[in-house]
């Protein structure tokens, strides 16, 4: 039957279709949706699903399950991918039993990333296999599809869909059945899963020659096609990219070839030459690294085949952000050396600028705004982490000096005060990401005897990918109760000499705390905790201002920035965003912002 | 059959779910859909833009640039900020509603509605003004304005399928206890284009 289902659904179905029996993940867009989607459905089909605290864990665990001949799934963001890399090149040389697929998905553009790098480049390194789908529907069949590859080459395989393959919708079909698997054979003792030198010698051997068979299963695969066309140019493309080349050749009207490849590597060799008989120039158009490029140049020079070959490397498609049809047309115009009418760009009027903001409510604005106060005069500095947090950074909070990767804060604080020691330095990090890779960096810091506050900010959830569960919560990602693991009772354990444990809506007691965290010799630990504005929205009535007493002084719009408060024509105005968290009425020198909204 | 949507808005008006409830309803009636989505950063007040396409076959879900057959934008300055995307002639609703981000407050830019609703009459011929999140806090809450726009897309009888079809639809995604508010709501919003 067919099913309104948005690519990262569609995974999860095709991972379901393969009867998927151990599931893993950490929290990241675009990929989280996948996890949220299995781990709905765990509990009735029986399989086990959990958030890990960090993508190495993750992958570790799956592998664990997979050693023991069961189907595993992990799922994980691109830069996620490079917290798991130190078990995934090993584990390439060590493979598996039960079929292990990595489902990491790509951000280009970015939208919410740090970088855009491309994983298909961490599958060459690794010497992986990687599966590129360019819709819902394939990356449900190619998910489908891994499993069986993964078992039969006895080595993890990568899915990389990108954000347009994980955040599309599309009527997919769907098998409502889920395959039955038998129960797993077990771990087996073997020297096998011990790596030693010696057998990473051995093993590298074996991978290599995989690199072989993994080209032959693709040789054959549903997932390249061939468009038959009648000019001797050609295009070879690959994920999201073969849509907009569909889509460029049809508005066009061109009658050309197009290869589309979705086992971007290893690259099958037969079948490509073969389509390249046909061929004297050839572009190749794929999104972000030239993966496809490198290894048709490549291909083209073993086999001396007098090519054309256009790409990246002539500038005719970017290299850099997400590729659209407008994109791909240009490049195919260049190559085809057609004109483009030249359209007029209308000009828009002045439009205002829109960032994301922490939400109006946020406790974190509270956060950041108590250790501002408490700074005040001072020139510390404030390092950032990856999570909603990171908007701290945006005008007039400015309260966010660094961001770097998950657990960062700490560490870069640390480093920093190496160097000027009489600086004070906060590291603002959210509870998920304390978990994920924050208490090592805590741990250091202690150890070395480093200066700093480390701030956790703790709204009971990991907000920004969607609230999803941590150790620090007492439900699961499959909704079991758990015991809740206590972080100011873990930076206690870590060695911190203050642990403090504030709310940060409780304005005045969350400066005062924020001062004696400043002061202490020492590593400081503030746990500013309550819960993300998203969980309790609707419990409390928005404020009013009073005419009356408001002075028009600004301290509200100015200091905040919540978007709930905005300038109206006879003062500031609090609008229908407002969650009635008070941190307005807290700071206005006139009391002029009182009870009396609604509950929204 | 071929059409393509745009859906702008700022994060939380319920953009994903108009979009969803568009496919949904072109889905039921055979023909292929596509949407593509903002989920992440964006949401946070943020810029969102939603793209439907039915009947687009083996195409991708991006909307290239001047194609659009429809712009609803449920935000006045993103309604602006989406134009490019519509086709010469295309039809655009926009929600009368401004919603001005912190950078106004701040003075670091600049909303001038006025302006803004000129240039969209003085643009698009084919403009339909509603007073969305109005009519929405008419029908119950102005959290329904996603509905109101729907409803008032319906009444234009420029999608492949029957207003009561997206109805129907729409209140299937819709949990129980909210069906009568949004009902209203898209009522409301066909009655001010002159549709029901």
């Amino acid at each position: 039957m067919k099913k309104l289902l948005m690519g990262n659904e569609a995974i999860a179905y095709g991972a379901l279709e393969a009867g998927v029996q151990v599931v893993t993940g950490y929290p990241g867009t675009p990929s989280s949706e996948i996890f949220t989607t299995l781990a709905g459905m765990a509990g009735e089909r029986g399989f086990h699903a959990e958030w890990s605290v960090n993508e190495k864990v993750a992958l570790e665990v799956a592998a664990g399950a997979a050693y023991a001949g069961a189907r595993a799934m992990v799922t994980m963001k691109q830069v996620g991918l490079n917290v798991a890399a130190d078990p995934l090149m090993t584990l390439a040389y060590i493979g598996v039993k039960g079929g292990l697929v990595l489902v990491v998905a790509d951000d280009p553009g970015p939208h919410s990333s740090q970088n855009e790098q491309d994983t298909r480049k961490f599958a060459q390194f690794a010497k992986l296999p990687v599966l590129d789908p360019s819709t819902p529907q394939e990356a449900k069949d190619m998910t489908r599809a891994a499993f069986d590859i993964s078992e039969s080459l006895g080595l993890p395989v990568i899915i990389r869909p990108t954000t347009r393959t994980c955040h599309v919708c599309q009527d997919v079909e769907v098998d409502e059945k889920q395959m039955e698997r038998p129960k797993p054979g077990g771990f087996q003792k073997d020297p096998g899963w011990v790596i030693f030198p010696s057998l990473a010698i051995k093993r590298h051997r074996w991978l290599n020659q995989q690199q072989d068979e993994m080209q032959k299963i693709f040789e054959n695969s549903p997932f390249n096609k061939i468009h038959p066309g009648s000019r001797r140019s050609g295009i070879v493309t690959t994920g999201v990219a073969y849509n907009y080349v569909l889509e460029v050749i049809e508005q066009m009207q061109l009658d050309i070839p197009v290869l589309k490849i979705g086992t971007s590597y290893p690259l099958p060799v037969h079948s490509t030459l073969q389509f390249l008989d046909g061929i004297d120039r050839v572009l190749v158009i794929e999104e972000q690294e030239p993966v496809l490029e490198d290894q048709l140049i490549k291909m083209i020079w073993q086999h001396r085949r007098p090519l054309v070959l256009r790409g990246k490397y002539n500038r005719l498609v970017p290299r850099e952000g997400e590729l659209d049809v407008d994109k791909v047309k240009r490049a195919v115009a260049a190559f085809f050396e057609i004109d483009l009418p030249c359209k007029e760009e209308k000009k828009l009027p002045p439009l205002p600028v829109r960032p994301p903001v922490l939400c109006a409510g946020c406790p974190h604005r509270a956060s950041f705004y108590a250790f501002k106060q408490a700074a005040r005069g001072t020139d510390a500095v404030f390092t950032g982490d990856i999570g909603c947090y990171t908007l701290g950074n945006m005008a007039p909070l400015n309260a966010v000096d660094t961001c770097l990767c998950m657990g960062a804060s700490i560490t870069l604080g640390t480093g920093l005060q190496l160097v000027e020691p009489e600086r004070r330095v906060v590291a603002f990090l959210g509870d998920s990401t304390f978990f994920h890779t924050g208490i090592p960096g805590l741990i250091n810091a202690v150890h070395n005897g480093a200066r700093l506050t480390v701030v956790v900010l703790d709204n009971r959830t990991t907000a920004m990918t969607g609230h999803q569960s941590h150790p620090g919560l007492t439900r699961n990602a499959t909704g079991q109760r758990v015991e809740p693991l206590e972080i100011a009772r873990l930076a206690e354990a870590c060695g911190a000499g203050l642990v403090q444990v504030v709310d940060p809506l409780a304005y005045d007691e969350a400066v005062q705390a924020a001062r004696e965290a400043l002061e202490f010799q020492g590593v400081s630990v503030l746990v500013m905790r309550r819960e993300c504005i998203a969980l309790v929205k609707g419990q409390n009535p928005s404020r009013r201002i009073d005419r009356e007493k408001c002075l028009d002084c600004g301290v509200c719009l100015e200091e905040l920035g919540c978007p709930a408060l905005f300038k109206g024509e006879e003062g500031p105005v609090i609008g229908t965003a407002c969650t009635g968290c008070d941190l307005c009425k807290q700071i206005c020198p006139a009391e002029a912002i009182v009870e009396g909204g609604e509950v929204q | 059959m071929r059409l393509d949507i745009v859906i702008t808005g700022v994060g939380g008006q319920g953009n994903v779910l108009a979009s969803r409830i568009l496919a949904r309803a072109a889905m039921d009636y055979g023909l292929s859909v596509r949407t593509s989505e903002a989920i992440g950063m964006a949401q946070r007040e943020g810029v969102v833009m939603s793209q439907v396409r039915m009947g687009s076959g083996s195409f991708g879900a991006l909307i290239p640039n001047g194609q659009a057959d429809i712009l609803l934008g449920f935000e006045l300055a993103e309604t602006v900020r989406g134009l490019p995307k519509l086709k010469q002639g295309g039809v655009v609703v926009v929600n009368t509603e401004t919603i001005f981000p912190v950078s106004v407050s701040l003075g670091l830019s600049q909303y001038d509605p006025d302006q803004l609703i000129s240039y969209l009459q003085e643009q698009a011929d084919g403009l339909k003004p509603v007073h969305a999140t109005a009519l929405a806090r008419q029908a119950g809450t102005p959290k329904a304005t996603n509905m109101v726009m729907l409803g008032a897309l319906a009444g234009l009888n420029v999608l492949p399928f029957a207003a009561a079809h997206l109805k129907q639809v729409a209140m299937e995604l819709i949990p129980t206890r909210l069906r009568e508010i949004n009902l209203k709501a898209f009522e409301l919003g066909q009655q001010a284009v002159g549709g029901a």
